[in-house]
C-alpha cells in the first residue's frame, strides 16, 4: 500500500514539477544565462487579442492566376503555329472558360495544328473542335490535373512572397499558414500601421515595362476607338502646382518587353533635385540584356513602368541603357517608397489576392484583457477555494491543492506545446477552475453518502472514488467532444478557448481524481481513522 | 455543511409536467423570436466592419453618427461599450468599400482632431468569410449533439442519450432565444460559449442517469418514475453544487471580465442555469415518456 502511494505520489510530483519547469520563463522574466541557452525559455505565447497586432485572412484569385497563364500561352501557341508554319486565321483568348479558339482554314492545317500543339504543350487538350462555315474551329484548354496544379501553386507562391515581404519588413514571429485550398492566414503581433501592413501584403507588385504607343491618337482612342494590340492605362501623377493628384490617361501598346520578375534589387535613393524619394532597380544578368536590347531598339521613344496597372512614369529612352539599372519615381512618400521597394525586391504575387477579413487589436486594449481576465480568474479562483474549505473542510483544502496543480499542469502544456493563450481562452481557464472541482464534489458527496450509510472512513473513501469515477470520466468525455468540435470550428480566439478547455479538463481527471486520492491514501493508511472531514 | 439535507424527498416526477408545459412555452417563445425577430448577428456571421474606439472626452452617439455622414455609413450601430468606449458597427465590409475603417477613423479625426481618440479593434469581414462561419457553426453544434448522442447511447442506452440530447436542444434554443430576445450580439465567441453550454449541460444529466442506472439495478422492483425520482434527489446536492462552482465563476467572469467577453459570459451563465435545469426537468421526462412508449429490455425480463 506504502508502496503504492509512493509510486503514484513521485507520478504526480514529477508532472508537476514538469509543467512548472516549462512555466518558468512565463513566470521568471530575467531568466539566467545557462537557462535561456540550454533549457526551454518560451513564454506562453498570447494571441493577437491579447498582445495587439494584426490577423488577415486572404483569398488568392487563383482563377486570375490560371487566366494569365492562359493569355500568356496563347501569345506562346501563336508565335509557335507561326514558327512551324501552319495557317491559321483568328486566335482568341476566351476568358470565361479559360480557353484559347483558333479558326484554322482546312483540315490539312488542323492536322498540321494538331500535332504542334501535343509536341510543344503537353499541359493543353483540346476542348471542342467544330467545323463553322468551312472552317475548323478548335478551342484549346489546360488539362483538369494541371490547372488544378498552377492553382495550388499560385497559393504556394503567394504565401512565399508575403513571407518575404514581410521578413523585409521587419516583423517579429509573423504566422503565415495556408487554410483551405486558396486562403492564407496572416497573424502579425505588434503592428501599430495597420493600413501600410495591409498595402504592403496586399499588393500584387506587378511590374511591366510597356512602349507608350505614339503611332496612333491617343484622343481617338479615348472616344472608344482603341486600336487592337493596344489599351489606355492611367497615370497617377502629383501636379507639383497645385499638390493635386491626378489620372492622366496613356496610350500603351498591350505587349508587356519586361516584367519585375527580373529585378536583382530595388532600393530606395532621394533624387538631388527634389529630395523627392524614388526605387533604383537593378536588373538581374538576363534582364539587363533584354533591357539593354529594348532601349537600343526604341530610342527616342517613350517607355511606360506599369506597377499593377498603373503607370508611375512614361520617360522618353534618351539612349540605349547597358548595366541594368533603371528608376521608378511618381511622387512617393519615404514610407510608400520603402514599401514599394520591399514588394520589388520580393517579388509579385502570382495572382491578385484579396483580403476577407481583417482583425485589428491595439496594443491598450490586449494589455486591458489581460488584466481584467487575470482578475475575473484569481477571484473567481479564491471564491470556489474559499467554498470548498467552507463546505468540505479538510477535504475541500484537498481540493483545492487539486485546483492549484491543475493550474500549473493546464499553463505548464500551454507552455509547453507552444499553444497560444487568447482572451477567450483566459475565459476558458476561469471556467476551468469551477469545473475542476466538479469531480472532487461529487466525490465527496459520494463519500458522505457512503459513510451515511455506516461504512467506515476508509471504505467510503474507497467506494466514494470508485462509484464518481465513472461518472466523473462520462462528463469529462462529453465536456471533450464538444470542446473538440469548437476548435474544429473556430478561428484564433475560440480555438484558444478550446485548447485551454481541452487541456483543463483533461488535467481535472488527474488532479481531481488521482492526485485528491494520493493525499487520501496517504492521511488513512495504516491509521485507524474514526472520522473525515469531508 | 450541506445545503441539501440527505433523505430529502421532493416529487419531482410528479410536478414533471409543469416543468415541461412551462419549457414547451419558453421553448415556442424563444423560437418564434428567433425565426420572426432574428439574431442581432455580430459581424463574425453578417460581415461587416466594426471600430472600438476610446474617446478621451464624452461624445454621443449622435455626434458620432452626424460624422458618419460624410462617408455613407450613419446608418451604422453605435453602441457604448464598457465605460468610456464606443463601437461602430456597419454591415459593410473593406470588400466593398476600400479601406472603411480608415475612412472612419479620418473622419473622427477630422471632427474632433488627433488624439482624442484611440482606435482599439478594428474587425472586417467578408460576407464569403461571414457565411463559411454561419455553416461551421452550425455544423459544430449539430455534430457535437450527435457525438454525445453516440456516446451516451454506447454508455448507457439510446433512451438515455434521447434524454440527454433533448435537453442539451432545449437549452441551446433558450439561450440563443434569449439573445434573440434582448437583442444581444450574436458573434462568434457566443457560440463558442453555446457548445461549452452543450458540453457542461450534459454533465448533471449524466450525474443523474448514472443513479438511475445504478437505482435500476438496485431495485428491479421499482417502476421507472419512482426509481427516477429517488435517483433525482439523491444527486440533487451535487447537480446543485457542481453547476454552483461553475456559476461562480462564470458570474465572477460576467462582472469583472471585461465588455469584450460580456456577451460569452452572458451566454455561459444562462446555458449553465438552464442547462442544470433541463438536466432534472427536461432529460428525465424524455427518457420517462420513451420507456412508456417503448420498455426497456431490462424491465421485460422481471
Amino acid at each position: 500500500m506504502l508502496k503504492s502511494i509512493r509510486i503514484r505520489a513521485a507520478l504526480a510530483i514529477i508532472i508537476c514539477l514538469a509543467a512548472l519547469f516549462y512555466l518558468t520563463p512565463s513566470l521568471i522574466s530575467a531568466l539566467p544565462d545557462f537557462w535561456q541557452k540550454n533549457l526551454p525559455a518560451d513564454k506562453i505565447r498570447l494571441g493577437l487579442d491579447l498582445q495587439g497586432g494584426i490577423h488577415l485572412v486572404l483569398e488568392v484569385d487563383a482563377a486570375k492566376a490560371l487566366e494569365s497563364a492562359v493569355e500568356r500561352m496563347s501569345s506562346d501557341v501563336k508565335e509557335t503555329l507561326m514558327n512551324n508554319k501552319v495557317r491559321f486565321k483568328h486566335i482568341e483568348g476566351i476568358k470565361k472558360t479559360n480557353a484559347i479558339s483558333f479558326e484554322l482554314p482546312d483540315s490539312s492545317s488542323k492536322s498540321a495544328f494538331e500535332k504542334v500543339i501535343k509536341d510543344h504543350y503537353p499541359d493543353l487538350e483540346v476542348a471542342s473542335s467544330e467545323v463553322r462555315e468551312g472552317r475548323e474551329v478548335v478551342s484549346l484548354k489546360i488539362r483538369a490535373k494541371r490547372a488544378e496544379e498552377m492553382k495550388k501553386m499560385a497559393v504556394e507562391q503567394s504565401i512565399e512572397t508575403i513571407r518575404n515581404r514581410v521578413d523585409q519588413f521587419g516583423i517579429t514571429e509573423p504566422e503565415i499558414i495556408p487554410e483551405g485550398n486558396d486562403r492564407i492566414v496572416i497573424q502579425l503581433p505588434g503592428i501599430k500601421d495597420t493600413e501600410r501592413a495591409k498595402n504592403l501584403i496586399g499588393k500584387t507588385a506587378l511590374l511591366e515595362f510597356k512602349l507608350v504607343d505614339e503611332e496612333h491618337s491617343l484622343d481617338d482612342a479615348l472616344r472608344g476607338n482603341v486600336p487592337e494590340g493596344s489599351v489606355i492605362v492611367y497615370e497617377n501623377r502629383l501636379d507639383r502646382q497645385s499638390g493635386r493628384r491626378g489620372n492622366i490617361p496613356l496610350l500603351l501598346k498591350n505587349r508587356t518587353l519586361l516584367t519585375g520578375g527580373y529585378l536583382e534589387s530595388a532600393q530606395v535613393k532621394v533624387s538631388d533635385r527634389f529630395g523627392e524619394p524614388y526605387v533604383a532597380i537593378k536588373f538581374n544578368t538576363q534582364g539587363a540584356k533584354d533591357f539593354d536590347r529594348i532601349t537600343g531598339e526604341n530610342v527616342k521613344k517613350r517607355l511606360a513602368i506599369v506597377l499593377d496597372g498603373v503607370v508611375h512614369s512614361a520617360p522618353v529612352i534618351q539612349e540605349r541603357i547597358s548595366g541594368g539599372e533603371a528608376q521608378i519615381t511618381g511622387s512617393f512618400t519615404m514610407d510608400e517608397a520603402k514599401d514599394l521597394a520591399i514588394v520589388l525586391r520580393a517579388g509579385a504575387l502570382p495572382a491578385p489576392v484579396n483580403i476577407l477579413e481583417e482583425r485589428t487589436v491595439g496594443p491598450s486594449l490586449g494589455q486591458d484583457s489581460i488584466d481584467k481576465g487575470l482578475w475575473s480568474a484569481i477571484l473567481g479562483g479564491i471564491l470556489v477555494a474559499v467554498f470548498m474549505v467552507f463546505y468540505y473542510k479538510l477535504s475541500g483544502l484537498v481540493a483545492n491543492i487539486a485546483l492549484i496543480m491543475n493550474m500549473i499542469i493546464l499553463l505548464g502544456v500551454l507552455a509547453a506545446f507552444k499553444a497560444t493563450l487568447t482572451l477567450p481562452g483566459i475565459a476558458g481557464i476561469v471556467l476551468i477552475i469551477g469545473m475542476s472541482v466538479d469531480a472532487n464534489v461529487l466525490i465527496f458527496e459520494r463519500i458522505r453518502e457512503e459513510l451515511r450509510g455506516g461504512k467506515t472512513p476508509r471504505m467510503a473513501i474507497e467506494t466514494g472514488y470508485s462509484k464518481a469515477f465513472m461518472t466523473i470520466l462520462d462528463t469529462n468525455v462529453n465536456a471533450l467532444i464538444a470542446s473538440l468540435f469548437l476548435f474544429g470550428f473556430g478561428t484564433g480566439p475560440v480555438k484558444g478557448f478550446a485548447v485551454t478547455l481541452s487541456i483543463g479538463i483533461v488535467a481535472s481527471l488527474f488532479t481531481a481524481v488521482f492526485v485528491t486520492r494520493i493525499i487520501f491514501d496517504y492521511f488513512t493508511w495504516n491509521r485507524k481513522i474514526e472520522s473525515i472531514s469531508v | 455543511m450541506e445545503f441539501v439535507k440527505p433523505g430529502i424527498n421532493i416529487n419531482f416526477v410528479g410536478r414533471l409536467k409543469y416543468a415541461v408545459a412551462f419549457s414547451v412555452v419558453l421553448t415556442v417563445i424563444c423560437l418564434v423570436s428567433i425565426m420572426w425577430k432574428g439574431l442581432n448577428y455580430g459581424i463574425d456571421f453578417a460581415g461587416g466592419t466594426l471600430v472600438q474606439i476610446k474617446f478621451h472626452k464624452v461624445i454621443s452617439a449622435d455626434e458620432i453618427r452626424k460624422t458618419l455622414i460624410q462617408i455613407g455609413i450613419d446608418d451604422s450601430v453605435i453602441q457604448p461599450f464598457g465605460s468610456d468606449e464606443v463601437v461602430i458597427r456597419t454591415a459593410k465590409s473593406s470588400s466593398e468599400m476600400k479601406g472603411l475603417s480608415t475612412k472612419i477613423e479620418d473622419s473622427l479625426n477630422a471632427a474632433y482632431g488627433k488624439g482624442a481618440f484611440q482606435v482599439q479593434r478594428v474587425e472586417v469581414v467578408g460576407p464569403k468569410v461571414g457565411k463559411d462561419l454561419t455553416q461551421k457553426a452550425i455544423l459544430a453544434v449539430v455534430f457535437s449533439w450527435i457525438g454525445m448522442l453516440i456516446y451516451i447511447a454506447f454508455r448507457f442506452e439510446f433512451r438515455y442519450a434521447v434524454g440527454g440530447i433533448v435537453g442539451v436542444i432545449h437549452d441551446v434554443i433558450v439561450v440563443v432565444g434569449l439573445f434573440s430576445l434582448f437583442n444581444i450580439e450574436f458573434t462568434l465567441t457566443v457560440v463558442a460559449a453555446l457548445l461549452t453550454v452543450i458540453g457542461y449541460s450534459i454533465h448533471d444529466t449524466i450525474v443523474v442517469f448514472d443513479r438511475v442506472r445504478e437505482n435500476v439495478r438496485k431495485n428491479m422492483k421499482k417502476d421507472l418514475p419512482t426509481v427516477m425520482n429517488d435517483s433525482i434527489n439523491q444527486t440533487l446536492s451535487r447537480t446543485i453544487l457542481t453547476s454552483f462552482t461553475v456559476v461562480l465563476v462564470v458570474a465572477v467572469l460576467y462582472v469583472f471580465g471585461g465588455a469584450v467577453i460580456h456577451d460569452f459570459a452572458f451566454a455561459l451563465l444562462v446555458g449553465v442555469i438552464f442547462g442544470t435545469y433541463s438536466s432534472v426537468f427536461i432529460a428525465s421526462p424524455v427518457v420517462l415518456a420513451w420507456e412508456k412508449f417503448k420498455p426497456s429490455a431490462l424491465k421485460k425480463k422481471k
